[in-house]
């Protein structure tokens, strides 16, 4: 068990109306249609202050692959680190801008709609988008920061281009973060489905009750039933040839490694893909194991800041969210430095211990948390990609 | 001998993780909570990847973690690589289903 902070942690964040917190203060230009997502790109060009990300979805989608992308866009628009939403459609999409609009001013955030067909083409609607938004980027530029407890933030975790490190410095070192969120009162995401494959009966022997655990149990063996009805070996995907480069053999062996991410508090619930957390504490959310898919899914699911381990190094990062990107071994962090925000390296390096380099990881939540940027942020990685259950029609 | 790093995790596992590059024909020590083990390399090791304590016979369970990693396709001799090419996974084998 990680040892007790003695003192409150507490970061300076921006209160919603609904009464989540933030940690930034963006106004998101949400296209609901691939069609319209260059136009978004635009905006974002001129107006500053605004994010968008860039996707292939929004149409000809039904049923419960309807629902996860609905939810996925929702969730974007309603994430605390969201002053305002634009949402934007071409008009006959089946992912209508407005009903998107609507889900997410339940929220009580400003949202507006706009539509590129109402508004008579490409010119009109990067014109009228960017008037609605140099007025709602100067109104979020008013909202000041405020103290609030670390029992406020949910603190996604998620590896991607691991190695054999992964499991002994990096991931080790996310669960004693996570014990440590928890133990503030606040949540921590475990994720990837995929990679807890072999490490299942771990986590579920967690569990805060019977229900949970056979819920935990239940989307590990959808997730393992998909491969096997594709009658092929998982391993021709995961792990990918990076993470067998760095010496990891099986999926099992990888999911060991990345369990450790959990650190040792009891499992509160397993929530769906993008779906908010009822509970504090940890919370497993079914995703994949691709690495934009999960981080979308925890983004949306109101994860305020994520923990990203890597043995291989990733410049991945989210519009919405910032990324704190964690190297599993040094000669990686010193190769991309530009990249990684953080080495957990020392401890196989034996310069530091695991719950050193977790209360390190601690702090920089922190400053991240307060206004400190990411080297994602800096270099402007908007990732973003909905983990689809269904095919296009 | 054994100015390799190297890393045994539990007792029962059968395999250790080379923490320096290993080269072939050398002997380095494995420590466990309980028990030294002197381990004769057959091949190179690379940084981050495992060689096998034991002989490791063919089908039998490969452990680390004090967990199953997979199984040997093949008996492996202590001091030899362990990967892809000698252990498979056992979960996810879509291709392993009976039509």
């Amino acid at each position: 068990m990680t040892k007790l902070l003695n003192e409150k942690m507490q970061f300076w964040g921006y209160r919603r109306p609904d009464g989540r917190v933030g940690v930034r203060n963006h106004v998101l230009i949400l296209p609901t249609i691939t069609c319209a997502t260059q136009t978004a790109q635009r905006v974002t060009e001129l107006v500053s202050g605004t994010v968008t990300f860039i996707h292939q979805h929004g149409c000809a989608q039904v049923g419960t692959d309807y629902d996860q992308t609905a939810r996925t866009y929702a969730g974007m628009g309603m994430n605390p680190n969201v002053y305002g939403v634009i949402v934007l459609g071409l008009g006959c999409e089946t992912h209508q801008a407005h009903r998107i609009g609507d889900e997410i001013a339940k929220c009580g955030k400003p949202v507006k709609t706009v539509s590129i067909q109402d508004h008579g083409g490409t010119l009109q609607t990067i014109a009228e988008v960017s008037k609605i938004a140099v007025k709602m980027v100067q109104d979020a530029s008013m909202v000041q920061r405020e103290l609030c407890d670390f029992s406020e933030l949910i603190v996604g975790t998620e590896c991607g281009g691991s190695d054999a490190c992964s499991g002994l410095s990096a991931n080790p070192a996310v669960g004693r973060t996570s014990d440590l969120v928890v133990q503030q009162g606040g949540t921590a995401i475990l994720a990837e489905t995929t990679e807890l494959i072999g490490a299942e009966h771990l986590i579920a022997n967690r569990a805060a009750n019977d229900q949970v655990a056979k819920k935990a149990y239940a989307v590990i063996k959808m997730m393992e039933d998909r491969s096997i009805q594709m009658g092929v070996d998982i391993r021709t995907g995961n792990p990918s040839p990076g993470n067998i480069e760095g010496g990891l053999s099986s999926l099992e062996e990888k999911s060991l490694g990345a369990a450790t991410k959990s650190g040792t508090t009891r499992l509160e619930e397993v929530i769906d893909y993008a779906q908010v957390p009822t509970k504090k504490g940890l919370v497993w959310m079914d995703t994949p194991g691709h690495d934009i898919e999960q981080l979308t899914g925890m983004v949306a699911g109101g994860a305020q800041i994520v923990l990203f381990t890597s043995g291989r190094g990733t410049p991945t990062g989210s519009p919405i969210s910032p990324v704190i990107k964690i190297s599993t071994n040094t000669p990686m962090f010193d190769r991309m430095n530009e990249n990684m925000d953080l080495n957990a390296g020392t401890i196989v390096d034996g310069l530091e211990t695991v719950d050193e380099v977790g209360r390190r990881i601690m702090e920089e939540i922190q400053h991240v948390s307060n206004g400190k940027l990411t080297k994602a942020e800096i270099l402007k990685q908007h990732d973003f990609g909905i983990w689809r259950i269904g095919p296009t029609f | 001998m054994s100015e390799y790093k190297t890393l045994y995790l539990s007792r029962e596992d059968s395999v250790a993780v080379a923490l320096s590059e290993i080269p072939a024909n050398t002997s380095v020590v494995v420590k466990s909570d309980i028990e030294e083990l002197v381990v004769p390399i057959l091949e190179p090791i690379r940084f981050g990847h495992k060689f096998a304590v034991k002989t490791i016979n063919q089908g039998e369970d490969i452990i680390k973690y004090g967990e199953v990693i997979g199984a040997a396709s093949a008996t492996i001799p202590a001091g030899a690589h362990v990967h892809v090419h000698n252990l498979e996974g056992k979960r996810g084998r879509g291709d392993k289903v009976a039509e």
